[in-house]
């Protein structure tokens, strides 16, 4: 394995949570709901992952359950925010918390357990191409869902009509209720999505990423998966873009450390952020596009009338 | 769960309803940097408190917070453990160091005892361990072991008691391999499990074969695992997470200390002090020596055993500065007060020390 490949895994490694997070957080603001908690269903996600493997010895059955996690996590800021219309960046931040609490409560017992590590692909042939073959089939199976979930997300967003229906929930919630769409429906299958990704980016984590569990975990992914969305001004490719982003420059800086570049590292650790920050605001600097990509109606609270 | 603990604090204060209740029992808070789930630093400081629960029974009682930043957050959280009657209060972490001598001078009558720092006052304690110790054995092992002559270090941030460790190690390693070399990595952070292994696996992916850590989680042991490389625990035995891949790990064990304390609280005999405590007294633990031939093993026993009598101290001269001058004179050891401020690196050491 070449350096160029190695660093090339880890930085889609780095990436892939944020992405998956981001993707599904993206949806639920697309539909007009701002949902705070992904780093508690993240963490929540990452628990439950590793504790179903653990039991069960499959990274498999874990990854599903911390999928289902995600999402009955996620059910909760739904009913709150959706039915009983409670304020939802109090809710939101409300989730993260008990996500943190609740998850340091179920893992106590899994302190200092190694984990189930999902393995990685391999076809032979193909896995033992130089330079590419393990970045393109030798990775770990949440990376590809990853990217099939991108493509999945922009096609059903942008191409077809329930993507189209969603997105005009989230721009005017009031007119699609008038035009008869189930505005309160759409928002909690987009919430019940987003949960399910958190919580899916959250078994990257446990089972990929550090195959083991310690309380708090995502140490703050999740309000980075957050910051992605807006960033990338709602729009798929470019929180893919972001997200790798991330990851590179991430990864970029700690082996600029190791070579002993002699940049103070406090710089080189915000670095991530700064060049994130900077590169994605130059791309979405069109503001009438941004404007247009911006859900109107992201936060604001819908009580049907009858 | 930090919220809720707090709410918890709060509630217990007033629920306790004045000092004559609690005056028979001795009340004492724990502040601690990560979660006790972390299984390094914080875990172990659990475990002192526990240790400390289980030798003195009904005279205590115990609380703490968990995950309080270093900041702001960190004088409020001590100051809600005064409040709340406890009147031995542990800050287990350095960045605590300015909060809790602040805190101590509206609670004279509380007890305070800050970890790792170097701020003592009439109510406030500096308590510390010679962790540096442990990493000159390390730097012995690692020099005897690794083909490449090269280890990597995972540092947290450039404060004294990391940077003891960094120098420790390096001037273990040349007693063996005058040529060794150490690259090294700051997290920035104490405790953030997926940063600390890509540290890890950028400075296996630069060529390092040894890979030792002072940071708090178990992540860098499992990627020197997957790697097939060797590694040092930190703060916890971290064995669990690399059977074929630790080679020893530095232990810290603080109930010992936790309970004298505490003892002299109850019988009065508490006074501030400044210690600076470690493998004589126990402070500092080597988990068993594994995965490196007997050979290796024998000199790491007899380097520990020298440092444990005090025939060793790592830091004796002749030792230079990075920078090449003179630090110690053949022979020469630096005290205390040089240690615990030390801000510098000793020659060998391939980086820049961040300021």
């Amino acid at each position: 394995m070449t350096m160029f490949e190695a660093i090339l895994l880890t930085v889609a490694t780095a990436a892939t949570p944020l992405l998956i997070a981001a993707l599904g957080e993206l949806v639920v603001e697309r539909s007009g709901v701002l949902n705070l908690g992904v780093e508690g269903m993240m963490v929540m996600g990452a628990v439950t992952g590793f504790a179903v493997a653990q039991y069960t010895g499959s990274a498999w059955l874990g990854m599903f359950a911390a999928i289902l996690a995600g999402a009955a996590f996620s059910l909760l800021f739904g009913f709150l925010t959706l039915t009983l219309i409670t304020n939802q960046v109090a809710t939101g931040l409300a989730l993260t918390l008990l996500g943190l609490g609740a998850s340091a409560m179920i893992g106590e017992s899994f302190v200092g357990l190694p984990g189930v590590r999902m393995d990685s692909l391999y076809i032979q042939g193909l896995t033992d191409i130089p330079y590419v073959g393990k970045v393109l089939f030798g990775q770990d199976p949440i990376f590809y869902i990853s990217i099939l979930l991108t493509i999945g997300v922009a096609w059903f967003l942008f191409r077809t009509r329930a993507g189209l229906t969603l997105r005009a929930v989230g721009d005017n919630h009031t007119s699609a209720h008038a035009l008869g769409v189930p505005v309160v429906r759409i928002r909690y299958l987009a919430v019940i999505f987003g949960g399910a990704c958190a919580g899916l980016a959250g078994a990257q984590l446990s089972l990929v990423y550090v195959p083991q569990w310690v309380e708090n975990m995502t140490s703050g992914r999740g309000w980075i998966a957050l910051a992605l969305v807006v960033f990338a001004s709602w729009r798929p490719w470019r929180i893919l873009a972001g997200a790798y982003l991330f990851g590179a420059v991430t990864i970029g800086q700690l082996h600029a450390q190791a070579l002993g570049i002699g940049v103070p590292s406090q710089f080189m650790s915000s670095l991530p952020y700064l060049a994130t920050i900077i590169v994605l605001v130059l791309i979405s600097r069109n503001k009438r596009l941004t404007l247009m990509n911006t859900p109107t109606s992201l936060g604001k609270p819908f009580v049907p009338d009858r | 769960m930090k919220k809720l603990m707090m709410a918890l604090t709060i509630a217990a204060s007033f629920a306790v309803a004045g000092p004559a209740l609690a005056a028979d029992k001795l009340k004492i808070g724990f502040i601690y940097i990560g979660p006790p789930g972390d299984f390094g630093w914080t875990y172990q400081h659990d475990q002192g408190r526990k240790q400390l629960e289980k030798e003195l029974g009904d005279k205590v009682e115990t609380t703490f917070l968990e995950n309080v930043p270093e900041g702001a957050d960190a004088e409020r959280s001590i100051e809600r453990l005064a409040r709340a009657g406890n009147k031995l209060i542990f800050t287990t972490s350095f960045g605590y160091m300015d909060a809790t001598v602040k805190v101590a001078q509206k609670f004279p009558d509380v007890k305070f005892e800050h970890a790792t720092g170097y701020k003592t006052a009439e109510n406030v304690s500096v308590y510390n361990s010679r962790f540096y110790e442990g990493r000159y054995v390390q730097g012995v092992i690692a020099a005897k072991m690794s083909k490449t002559g090269v280890a990597g270090y995972i540092g947290s941030f450039p404060i004294p008691e990391v940077v003891q460790g960094i120098n420790s190690f390096i001037l273990g390693a040349q007693t063996v391999n005058p040529n060794f070399k150490i690259k090294v990595i700051w997290a920035n952070s104490w405790f953030d499990p997926a940063k600390e292994a890509d540290a890890a696996k950028a400075l296996i992916d630069q060529g390092v074969d040894i890979i030792t850590q002072h940071t708090d989680s178990t992540a860098a042991m499992q990627v020197a695992a997957e790697r097939k490389i060797k590694a040092f625990g930190q703060a916890s035995d971290m064995i669990k997470f690399g059977p074929e891949t630790q080679m020893t790990s530095i232990v810290d064990n603080w109930g010992p200390y936790y309970i004298e304390r505490a003892k002299a609280v109850l019988d009065g005999t508490w006074k501030s002090h400044n210690v600076f405590e470690g493998m004589k007294e126990g402070l500092v633990v080597m988990a068993p020596y594994t995965n490196m031939p007997d050979d290796v093993k024998k000199l790491a026993e007899e380097t520990q055993a020298k440092i444990t009598s005090g025939e060793l101290k790592p830091f004796t001269g002749p030792i230079k500065r990075q920078d090449g001058s003179e630090w110690l004179k053949a022979g020469e050891t630096a005290d205390d007060k040089t240690i615990l401020s030390m801000n510098f690196y000793v020659a060998g050491v391939d980086d820049k020390l961040p300021k």
